[in-house]
């Protein structure tokens, strides 16, 4: 049961959340241990990045309009990016790592609930200060700590286990792929979901979550693939989650394996490029950081991601409009995918050319509000529900005001933001509908057979 | 006693001062240059001339990117005292005649009204900022006593210069303390956040690289 937190109560006066992953964690810890670990990370891995962004802030706090639980929380200033910083990695680095208990769980709940990583707060700071690397380094020294909260560290432990985020085992996979297959034979005779194809052009791609609580994802997926008539494969092997908790928890080790197992299966599979799902986290994890751990600067086999997929399906003719979709549509801009990735007009593009009615919300594209979800904020689970809400009332006023200029579904092209989103509408009373980008390309596609 | 003060901070001082300045810049820019090739090689495979280049000109332009325009107060206060501060300290006519007194060269020179003028504007400017850590809640909690004595140290060589051209009461010690106040700030910039002005292209540059050549944005 998460604590009821006031807008406006000091950092200092708010209760810290209650997590067991934390608790255990403290309780194995001592002084000199937490002193040595700390040291150690900041000795192999702080460098000149970190040394030059903690120096060179100047502390003039024009990061703060950029974050979206500053102004969700009546700009309180200890939510401001560089205040959340200051709150952890500026002190952590100042006292060498001599940091008590009590500032410690401060420093988690901050690290991994209070920040999304979004990288909006770089785009506001004039020195393009990487705040989210700063965070990502608390994150770590907290990871190496042992005091990564419990649900999210599950998550971590399934990707050890298994390769996957939630603890799919290898039988499990198959019967889902087969299962949809099943399915969508019905809809489209003919379809087949290619496993193990060697050759194939593209490895198609999802995460974790997909077989077992978004199978229908996976159904949508074949039946644009089918469609399309594109040469795809999915393997059977572990490997073929691309999403990654493990680069949100610091556990940088685990990532590099999970990236390496991915493209692994795709070169064992001889693909030509891997294209994956509607997700934004995997595809940072692909493209850039999982990629750099293993020492590639460019991922080495070619990804792209969903969005740009659709693009080209619709470029090339291979997708075509039965009828456009008839609700007015607002549009969600995933950080990872608009900042991360710029495929914010290619996603404009094929949502207009989907559907008749396209209403923009304000701000978007690379400065569209982060949903709050992202960089394993809603992984943490529960405990930290009702602060991830509260901490988005921004952009719960960007969705009432979309729409009350009439827009009754938003398309958010990420499963994070799926989450996020769908949260935000339910706890603040807006009704409107959340829909992937397949979703609505399933639903106004010209399928084979049909008229 | 007055005049061995003056030959001190008006010779010898003067090198100290200079030799830290230029010297702290290099050692701080190549120190940090080889730190980053040992633990951030990322930062040079990645740092891209153009995009690093796009994103700077887009923040060294007023009201280049969207934080500036949702700030224009800051935005021109800011730019007007970054303007002055540098432009001054260069191109002030007794600074200039200080300089082909030594080495008989010399440059083109701000009128004094011109000067005068921006003087004020950076005095003005660091009573806004201070004011600004004093009342604006974000900054304030950001806010430690070395950002005070750094803006002291700002401040000071443009006061007592003020005073001093326009010889207003005391200004002989006012002289002193200006030389002197000037030598302090030459020195700290490479050794406090005063180095902002040294790295900003590099932090902006690296941004800019990410942002423009690896994830396709605008990072302004």
């Amino acid at each position: 049961m998460s604590t009821h937190q006031e807008n406006t109560v000091p950092q200092k006066e708010r209760k810290i959340i209650v997590d067991p992953g934390v608790d255990m964690g403290m309780a194995k810890l001592t002084p000199e241990k937490i002193e040595k670990t700390i040291k150690a990370v900041l000795d192999t891995e702080a460098g000149a990045r970190f040394k030059t962004y903690l120096e060179t802030c100047v502390h003039c706090g024009l990061c703060s309009d950029s974050c979206h639980y500053f102004l969700s929380h009546d700009r309180d200033p200890t939510f401001s990016p560089a205040a959340k910083l200051k709150q952890t990695i500026w002190e952590i680095a100042k006292n060498g790592g001599k940091v008590d208990a009590d500032f410690l769980r401060r420093a988690v709940e901050i690290a991994h609930s209070e920040c999304n990583l979004c990288r909006r707060c770089s785009m506001y700071c004039p020195f393009g200060i990487d705040m989210a690397y700063m965070v990502m380094f608390v994150r770590r020294i907290v990871h190496k700590l042992g005091l990564t909260p419990a649900n999210m560290q599950d998550t971590a432990h399934s990707h050890s286990a298994t390769y996957n985020q939630m603890w799919v085992k290898e039988d499990e996979w198959i019967d889902a792929l087969h299962w949809q297959e099943d399915e969508a034979r019905e809809e489209f005779p003919g379809l087949r979901i290619p496993i193990e194809k060697e050759g194939a052009d593209i490895f198609y791609s999802v995460i974790g979550p997909e077989p077992k609580f978004r199978a229908q994802l996976i159904y949508q997926a074949a039946a644009i693939l089918h469609t399309s008539g594109v040469s795809w494969t999915m393997p059977a092997t572990p490997g073929w989650d691309n999403s990654d908790m493990c680069m949100f928890t610091g556990d940088h080790e685990m990532m590099g394996r999970l990236k390496r197992a991915h493209f692994d299966t795709a070169m064992r599979l001889k693909v030509k490029r891997i294209v994956m799902g509607e997700c934004g986290h995997a595809f940072r994890s692909v493209y850039d950081m999982g990629n750099r751990w293993l020492g590639y600067k460019m991922p080495p086999i070619p990804v792209t991601h969903a969005v740009e997929f659709y693009h080209e399906l619709f470029e090339q003719g291979k997708i075509k409009v039965k009828s456009k979709f008839k609700k007015p549509v607002t549009f969600q801009d995933p950080c990872n995918i608009s900042r991360g990735l710029g495929l914010h007009e290619k996603a404009r593009e094929v949502v207009r050319a989907t559907c008749e009615t396209f209403i923009e919300m304000v701000p978007n594209r690379e400065h569209n509000y982060c949903c709050a979800a992202g960089g394993g904020v809603i992984n943490c689970g529960p405990p930290y529900k009702f602060k991830r809400v509260e901490g988005n009332r921004v952009k719960a006023d960007q969705l009432k005001t979309v729409m009350e200029k009439g827009a009754r579904v938003v398309i958010a092209p990420c499963h994070n933001c799926h989450g996020g989103i769908e949260d935000i509408l339910h706890s603040y009373g807006i009704d409107m509908e959340i829909k992937f980008l397949g979703d609505i390309i399933y639903e106004v596609m010209e399928k084979p057979g049909q008229e | 006693m007055y005049y061995s003060l003056y030959y001190l901070v008006s010779g010898p001082l003067v090198w100290v001062a200079f030799a830290l300045f230029f010297g702290g810049i290099i050692y701080r820019l190549v120190s940090m240059a080889r730190l980053a090739r040992k633990k951030d090689i990322v930062v040079y495979e990645y740092m891209s001339p153009y995009y690093a280049l796009r994103s700077i000109l887009h923040w060294i332009v007023p009201f280049g990117s969207v934080n500036m325009r949702k700030r224009p107060v800051m935005t021109i206060v800011t730019f007007s005292f970054h303007l002055c501060l540098l432009a001054l300290p260069i191109f002030l006519f007794a600074h200039v005649m200080l300089v082909k007194e030594s080495w008989n060269v010399s440059w083109l020179t701000l009128p004094d009204g011109a000067a005068d003028l921006m003087t004020l504007i950076v005095i003005g400017a660091c009573a806004f900022f201070l004011i600004r850590r004093l009342v604006v809640p974000e900054a304030k909690f950001l806010t430690s006593p070395s950002d005070y004595l750094i803006l002291a140290i700002v401040a000071a060589p443009f006061i007592t210069g003020f005073w001093t051209y326009h010889q207003l009461i005391g200004f002989k010690a006012a002289t002193i303390l200006h030389i002197l106040s000037g030598e302090i700030m030459l020195a700290a910039i490479p050794f406090t956040r005063l180095s902002h002005m040294i790295f900003f292209p590099f932090t902006r540059g690296y941004m800019g690289s990410e942002f423009g050549a690896i994830r396709h944005a605008q990072d302004w």
